[in-house]
């Protein structure tokens, strides 16, 4: 059972970091819209193309890592 | 009679792959006969009858009389396919019609769509897809029920998906009639309901096995529909070979050209808008980022009400069922996602793209700055002001064509970009199939959704647990018919925009079911009457909202509109299920330890393989 409690645990603190990131990437870089527009037109970079582009690379990322935590803990599927 | 067998899995690549090169070298044979002289009508009747024919071939092809295949595709589907099927599934005529069309008319805030509808699977992949596929269910009720026991929560989430996903497919009904009846020259009314038949050809015999591999036909039309114009578009224009790259100095150039043409200080005057009625002349910049905290907290309410409502829509979640492990299915998520970007990335392109060949005065195309006896006697200006889509109105009177003079409803970006840009009629046919395949690929997959929780958990669950497997699965393709058909009944009637009834049905999942779907594996010690009082209180608060906002003449509070109703649905749901969770009894052992084992892909499902 402890194992378990283990396992649930390292998931827990990587849905946080995923949560984080995403938080990042979905609200927190927008408010910053103004400030990011120089010559470059940062603002519609980040809603039209950043964020998008960081979202699919978090969720590769956690997926490789939540796989990598259920073989650690002997918990991933049989194939 | 033919029928896909075992060994279709292990030929995918192939068969999509001769598929593609197929449908590419049709797009060649219309071109060609394009120009050997055959007419825009034809050319249109036959992009459409050749997609949707061979949509409904794999419809039949791929029927079914086992439950397992019925509702998940025999749980077999390769996490890249099944990410193309989820891509075709969620990406609706909204997406392919109107998203390009609103980054045009109304900018920057609207690129929360963008934000929202791609940030959400992010939390499907780690909140909810892959517990959902380790529990073993056929619909998201099942879940709900199983996992909160007895038959109240199992209704309340049929109820709320039977809400959420008609409210949805009445605008994909809707959005398929738009387009056949532009393609093939017919009244909407009766585009309508051969939009329907070719969207229940794709799904009553096969059920999620037949929806799945239609999806994935549809995704490849629709991909390579909503692509070639922008390429084709930046190249001509001169920005660069690829659009994503070369958007951000064609960006630049249109505020430059905001600046001249006066966007934003010359509004169109009361009497023109008037005589342009709902149509729509552009005021706002392209790039005006979030400067004021009201601007900030609508760009984050909407970005949380579309992410929240994509992890809780269930006809999207059903899709995660159909893959072959717990691991796939969260690489699916990745997959789904990247396949999604692939339009959602050139959405904004597309919008600055057709901005500019509007609005620059050194392109052939423009027509801002122009006489308006000039411009209304472009082929193009004329087809879409028959059709009611723009209109000219000479506010000031002086014969040149402002800025505010200019008046279009947004679907024109998409529908009408090829002719816009001077390119030729095959590629609006070509975009025609693209919408046709967008809608029909996401009607297909909600009139699933509904059905099947309709069947199994209405049905089967509650009605009659004793029916057996035939008979469950001729009940839930009447059902999908009578559910078509109402679908498309309100779609003829026209009640609201596309657009709008898409933010509704997010709202109205998010209100009921995000917390139900996530506390169930994120928190043990939810349970039943915290689960029912969180489902109906947040799902019932959202509701009288909108309908307060919408209909009843309430002043939106703190700017959470129609759109955004599920900012008072989701807290009332959070405070309300964690409250009568905490006030009544703990859940028993056996349901913490269905918990637990979902929380683990090791092992085997909660629920039989064929329940």
């Amino acid at each position: 059972m402890s194992k378990q409690i283990e396992h649930w645990g390292k998931t827990k603190s990587l849905l946080w970091i995923t949560l984080i990131i995403w938080a990042f990437f979905a609200f927190i870089i927008h408010l910053f819209g103004t400030s990011l527009n120089g010559s470059f037109p940062g603002a519609y970079y980040m809603a039209g193309q950043g964020a998008q582009l960081a979202f699919v690379i978090l969720t590769f990322w956690f997926a490789s890592r939540q796989n990598k935590i259920d073989e650690e803990f002997g918990f991933s599927e049989d194939d | 009679m033919l029928r896909l067998g075992d060994n279709f899995i292990s030929s995918l690549n192939k068969v999509y792959g001769i598929y593609t090169l197929g449908f590419l070298g049709f797009v060649i044979l219309m071109a060609i006969l394009e120009m050997a002289g055959v007419s825009n009508t034809i050319i249109g009747w036959l992009f459409v009858a050749f997609t949707v024919l061979i949509y409904a071939l794999i419809g039949v092809l791929s029927r079914t009389m086992q439950s397992s295949q019925y509702y998940v595709a025999g749980r077999e589907v390769p996490a890249v396919y099944n990410g193309m099927a989820t891509a075709a599934d969620w990406m609706s005529g909204a997406s392919f019609i109107a998203m390009a069309g609103g980054i045009y008319l109304k900018g920057y805030p609207y690129m929360g769509f963008l934000v929202g509808w791609t940030g959400g699977y992010v939390l499907v992949a780690s909140l909810i897809a892959p517990y959902l596929r380790k529990f073993g269910c056929y619909t998201v009720p099942d879940f709900i029920g199983t996992r909160y026991g007895g038959n109240l929560p199992r209704v309340c989430a049929v109820i709320i998906l039977v809400v959420a996903s008609f409210t949805y497919v009445t605008a994909q009904i809707n959005g398929t009639g738009t387009v056949a009846a532009r393609a093939l020259q017919i009244p909407f009314e009766v585009g309508v309901w051969i939009g329907l038949a070719g969207i229940l050809f794709c799904s009553m015999l096969g059920g999620m096995r037949a929806v799945t591999w239609t999806q994935v036909a549809q995704y490849i039309v629709l991909i390579i529909a909503y692509l070639i114009p922008v390429f084709w578009m930046s190249n001509k224009l001169g920005y660069g070979l690829i659009p994503h790259l070369a958007q951000f100095d064609a960006v630049s150039r249109v505020q430059e050209l905001e600046g001249l043409l006066g966007v934003k200080e010359l509004l169109p005057t009361a009497e023109a808008q008037a005589e342009a009625g709902k149509l729509a002349a552009l005021k706002v910049g392209i790039n005006d980022a979030s400067a004021t905290a009201m601007a900030n907290w609508k760009f984050f309410t909407l970005v949380l009400c579309m992410m929240a409502g994509t992890a809780s829509l269930p006809h999207v979640l059903m899709r995660y069922f159909t893959t072959a492990s717990v691991k796939a299915a969260r690489q699916s998520v990745g997959w789904s996602l990247l396949f999604i970007c692939l339009l959602y990335l050139t959405a904004p392109a597309l919008a600055t793209f057709t901005k500019l060949s509007l609005l620059d005065p050194t392109v052939a195309t423009s027509i801002i700055g122009k006489s308006i006896s000039e411009v209304s006697s472009l082929e193009w200006i004329q087809q879409w002001s028959n059709v009611g889509f723009l209109k000219l109105v000479d506010g000031n009177g002086d014969g040149i064509l402002q800025i505010n003079e200019f008046f279009m409803r947004g679907d024109i970006v998409v529908l009408a970009t090829p002719e816009m840009a001077g390119l030729p009629y095959v590629i609006s046919g070509l975009v025609a199939a693209g919408g046709l395949a967008a809608a029909m690929s996401t009607a297909d997959g909600l009139l699933l959704a509904i059905a099947n929780a309709l069947s199994h958990d209405l049905y089967y669950k509650v009605i009659d647990p004793k029916a057996d497997t035939s008979r469950r699965l001729v009940v839930a393709r009447v059902l999908l018919l009578f559910i078509g058909a109402a679908g498309a009944f309100v779609a003829s009637l026209k009640l609201t925009s596309i657009l709008g009834a898409v933010a509704w049905a997010f709202c109205f999942a998010n209100s009921g079911l995000f917390f139900p779907l996530v506390l169930g594996v994120w928190w043990k010690r939810a349970n039943k009457a915290g689960a029912v009082a969180g489902m109906i209180g947040g799902f019932g608060v959202g509701f009288w909202y909108l309908y307060m906002v919408q209909f009843g003449g309430m002043t939106p509070w703190y700017g959470i509109d129609g759109l955004r109703f599920g900012m008072i649905g989701m807290p009332v749901s959070l405070i309300l299920m964690v409250v009568v969770s905490l006030m009544t009894e703990e859940p028993d052992q056996e349901t913490q330890d269905m918990v637990d084992a979902i929380r683990v892909p090791k092992g085997k499902a909660v629920l039989a393989a064929d329940h």
